[in-house]
Formats: C-alpha cells, sequence, structure tokens
C-alpha cells in the first residue's frame, strides 16, 4: 500500500506533519538570527503545561513570507527599533514632580533585560498579577510623580520596546504557578472561551488552525513574545492588549479594553503559551 | 511634521580608497499619501518628504524624487564608491519647508 | 449575433464603466513616462525589478532596482491613484547604479521601472504584484 510504503520511508509522525503544514509556511528551516548575533529560538518544544494541546510552539516570526522576515533580520532594516530608541531617550528624559528620570533610580536600561521575558508577573505589595504596562506606570506615578500613561499609548509602546530590545534572545519565562495561578487559570479559560457572534475562542484559530490560511494570510499561532510589534499594516508598533482587542472585535463580541483585568490575565497565559521562544521585541509583522 | 522626525543613516567607520560601500537610511516621517480621510470625511492633505540627497564631499552620490507611494518611515539602501577619507551628508526635503540633515565621516583604512 | 439596440447601448456604458478609472490613472502614468522619456523608444534590457510576487500588506512593499550605468531609474505603481514611486538619479559617486526602498501599492497590480542608461537609450522592466488581503482586520 502506498501510504505504508511512505509511513516506512518516513515515519507516520513525519508524514501527518507534512501533510498538516506543506501549504503554510514560506521557508519553514529558516532560522532567525538578528544582526549576525543574537539567535533567536522561534521554534521549540512546548512547555509542560500544555502537553494536552500542541507539541511544538512557533513564533509569529515563522509564518511570515521571506521579504517580512529579512526586515527583522537588522535592527537597520527593522522600523520597530525607531520607537525603541524613543523609549531610550524617554529612559533618560526627567518627568514629574520628583524631577527623576528612569535613568536615576535604573543602572542603564541593561539592567532590566531580565524584565520583558518574566512579565506579566506577581507583584507582592500590591497583590495583583502586573504587566510591564502597569509596573512603569507605578514608577511614572509613585516614584516620580509623573502622570500615569494611558494603556497601550505611543509612550508606553516605546518603553516596552526598548525593555524587549534589552531582553532580546532570552527565552519567555513567564511563572504561572504560586499566586499568580488564578490570574492564569482566568486567562486561561477566556483562552478556550468561545465568543462573539462567529463563536471563535482564541484556541480556534491560534491552536487548531495555525498554518492554515485565513484569507490571504496564514495564522500563526498567536504568540506574543515579539510584541510590542512594527505591523506592515498600520506602520507603527502596536501593543498585545490591542491586538488583543482587534482579535475579539473579529470574532464579533464586545471587547475587553486594553488594561482590563481580563486582557491582563489572558495576556499571562498567552505569554505562558511562548515560555520557551526568544523575547524578539520589536518584531516586525504584516 | 517638523517634531519627531529623526533620521538614522548606516555607514561603514572606514574603507579602502575606490571602494563601494553599502549606505542604509531610515526616516522617521507619516509620509501622509493625501489619499486619505479622516473619521469626518474630509481629505487628510499631504505632507510627504520629497526628496532625498546624499553627497560625499560635495559631490553626489544619489538624489531621490520620492512620492506620495513611499511607506511610512522612508527607507533607502545604495551604494557609494569612496575615493578619500571624508564626510557623508544626507538630506531630506519635507513638504512643509522642513529640512531634515545627517552626516557621517568614514575613514580610509 | 443579434444585438438590439438596447444590449448595445448597455454593454458600451458597462465597458466606458469598467474602464474610467484606470483609464486615467494610465493617463497619468503615460504622462510620468513621457516626461522622464521625452518619447523615447524603451528597450527591453538593461533594467532589472525586483519586488515581491505576492506582497503580505501593500503598505509597505521592498522594491530594488538595478541597471548598470544608468544615470536615472523612475519606479511606478501602475494601479495605484498616483502611479509615482520614485526616481533615483545617480550621481559621480554612485557605488552602482542600483537602490531599494519601500514602497504603498493600492492592491494588485503592475510594477514599472524605467532606466535612463548610460547611452541615452531608455529600458523597462515590469513585475506583477499581487497584494493579499489580510486574515483578519485587527
Amino acid at each position: 500500500m502506498k501510504m505504508n510504503l511512505l509511513s516506512t520511508v518516513f515515519g507516520t509522525a513525519a508524514v501527518s506533519a507534512l501533510l498538516v503544514t506543506a501549504p503554510a509556511f514560506a521557508d519553514e528551516e529558516a532560522e532567525l538570527v538578528v544582526n549576525d548575533e543574537i539567535n533567536m529560538v522561534t521554534k521549540t518544544a512546548a512547555p509542560a503545561h500544555m502537553a494536552d494541546s500542541l507539541d511544538e510552539i512557533l513564533s509569529g516570526w515563522r509564518f511570515r513570507s521571506d521579504e517580512t522576515q529579512a526586515m527583522q533580520l537588522d535592527d537597520f532594516d527593522n522600523p520597530g527599533m525607531l520607537g525603541a530608541e524613543e523609549g531610550l531617550a524617554q529612559f533618560e528624559t526627567v518627568m514629574g514632580t520628583q524631577e527623576k528620570s528612569c535613568a536615576d533610580c535604573h543602572d542603564g536600561p541593561e539592567s532590566l533585560s531580565t524584565v520583558r521575558a518574566t512579565y506579566p508577573k506577581w507583584n507582592e505589595g500590591a497583590g495583583e498579577v502586573r504587566t510591564m504596562q502597569m509596573q512603569i506606570n507605578d514608577c511614572l506615578t509613585n516614584q516620580m510623580g509623573a502622570e500615569a500613561e494611558k494603556y497601550d499609548s505611543t509612550k508606553m509602546i516605546n518603553f516596552e520596546a526598548m525593555l524587549a530590545m534589552v531582553a532580546r534572545g532570552t527565552p519567555v519565562n513567564v511563572a504561572i504557578d504560586g499566586p499568580a495561578q488564578s490570574t492564569w487559570e482566568q486567562g486561561k479559560e477566556m483562552y478556550y472561551a468561545r465568543t462573539g457572534q462567529l463563536e471563535l475562542s482564541c484556541a480556534n484559530c491560534h491552536e487548531d488552525n495555525y498554518g492554515n490560511m485565513i484569507r490571504a494570510d496564514h495564522l500563526s499561532q498567536g504568540q506574543i513574545n515579539g510584541f510590542p510589534t512594527y505591523r506592515l499594516k498600520n506602520a507603527k508598533l502596536n501593543g498585545t492588549h490591542s491586538r488583543f482587542k482587534g482579535c475579539v472585535r473579529d470574532t464579533r463580541a464586545e471587547t475587553y479594553s486594553p488594561g482590563s483585568p481580563e486582557f491582563v490575565a489572558l495576556e499571562l497565559y498567552v505569554a505562558s503559551r511562548g515560555n520557551g521562544l526568544s523575547v524578539e521585541g520589536p518584531s516586525v509583522r504584516n | 511634521m517638523a517634531s519627531g522626525v529623526k533620521p538614522r543613516v548606516k555607514v561603514p567607520k572606514s574603507a579602502a580608497a575606490g571602494e563601494t560601500i553599502t549606505i542604509k537610511t531610515l526616516i522617521s516621517h507619516k509620509m501622509e499619501s493625501g489619499q486619505r480621510k479622516d473619521n469626518d470625511g474630509n481629505v487628510i492633505p499631504r505632507s510627504i518628504i520629497n526628496r532625498f540627497t546624499c553627497d560625499f564631499n560635495d559631490q553626489s552620490v544619489i538624489d531621490v524624487k520620492m512620492e506620495a507611494a513611499i511607506s511610512t518611515n522612508p527607507y533607502f539602501e545604495f551604494d557609494a564608491m569612496v575615493p578619500e577619507a571624508g564626510e557623508f551628508k544626507f538630506t531630506w526635503y519635507d513638504d512643509d519647508g522642513d529640512v531634515y540633515e545627517t552626516t557621517k565621516a568614514i575613514a580610509i583604512a | 449575433m443579434n444585438l438590439t439596440r438596447r444590449d448595445a447601448l448597455a454593454l458600451g456604458l458597462g465597458a466606458t464603466a469598467a474602464s474610467l478609472l484606470p483609464m486615467r490613472a494610465t493617463a497619468a502614468a503615460d504622462d510620468a513616462i513621457a516626461a522622464f522619456t521625452v518619447g523615447a523608444e524603451l528597450g527591453s534590457s538593461g533594467v532589472t525589478l525586483t519586488a515581491p510576487e505576492i506582497a503580505e500588506n501593500g503598505n509597505t512593499v521592498p522594491v530594488s532596482v538595478d541597471a548598470p550605468g544608468a544615470t536615472a531609474i523612475m519606479i511606478l505603481a501602475m494601479g495605484n491613484p498616483t502611479p509615482g514611486v520614485a526616481t533615483f538619479n545617480f550621481g559621480a559617486l554612485a557605488g552602482s547604479q542600483s537602490a531599494s526602498t519601500r514602497m504603498r501599492l493600492a492592491g494588485t497590480q503592475d510594477v514599472v521601472a524605467i532606466a535612463k542608461l548610460a547611452d541615452g537609450s531608455f529600458a523597462k522592466a515590469s513585475s506583477t504584484v499581487k497584494v493579499t488581503i489580510g486574515g483578519c482586520g485587527g
């Protein structure tokens, strides 16, 4: 039998993998090395908590065309770096009534290179899971006497881009147990809940159908290790929660707001699905 | 558009005399095409960078006429011949009359 | 074939409506080409145009042109509301007569490069770029 012969040659798993993914990827073997020096993990074994759903996790970079992929290979070709550079300038800018800059407390952005990979994270003092933006706003208002920034504002995204830039190449590693567990569970429930008039859950697209076409586009796994993301579509850096909002809206549901407790929980859960992938932000996507 | 416009250029620090080098440039600019409408249906007026030049020691490397179809944050990549040590001068001309300039020195190795 | 007067009228109207918009853009492109070439004939070798066959997003499409010895290369997006993209004029210190940029394409269309070659003649290269419709609006 033909199928048996194929199985003998390739092994059944390899054949079914071929059948599923063959039409989807531009170049499945392409590797992401930024500036010829930062080796990004864009494909790795799924973390243990996903044992029932996926074997392998893939960065959104792998789902993009050659041209879009190439824009992330060199910082100069990556327009998202404009935001990261702006973030560096903001880091050194005095703001607020305390007349302090970020640099007055933090010894350069490099001293914060472990932040991106571990957020969202439980904050013991506040008794809540916090995203990076929540923590930055805490610094702005309580340490510096400055106005809080609106969630996903340009300034906030620039801060995020800078913190991602100094963390590039480190593996995403958010904690899902201990005090963060209930928030994580909430996020997981949201991920699998069908919403909107189209009755779609995150999983329907990004777990059940990644690699398949949605209209003329390839569905990714919806990983957020590359955020903030410079999208060719709107030619600017985009935040995780704003992207969530776009997705939820596309299911024709009422969406949550960026910064809402629901999206914080979802961010923690979705981030945890990328545990092991490299921090890639600011990345380039379509 | 005078605020927040920041040019970036990538030029090797040194080259051999007579060597051809690759230069990349990127400038943050919206490049409003004049084709879009705001929420009230009014056309957003065109506001673009319409010309980019690169000179080396006052001699032209490239002079680009830019139109509204150039993407946001205009990017160029081109080659220059370096006859001697000196300075590259990069100039972007905005519709609104603003001119953005930056320079980069190169040594002969 | 028996066409009634009404059929013929309807056909004619349909054809006019269908060709109206493209004709306007084509006329602008023709004008731009005429201004650049001063009506000279266009050869088919001497200029290379590199653009993706399929662009993931029409907002930011990479494009490269190369014409050894040329003094200038013009890029046109034939299906855009205004067809001009850029014209590269190469100076004495150009290391090659090639350049790359990123452009906006309003939809699937032909992109054209016209080079003014060293001997004063003109050459044209053309490439169709399919612009895909994104999967999600978000």
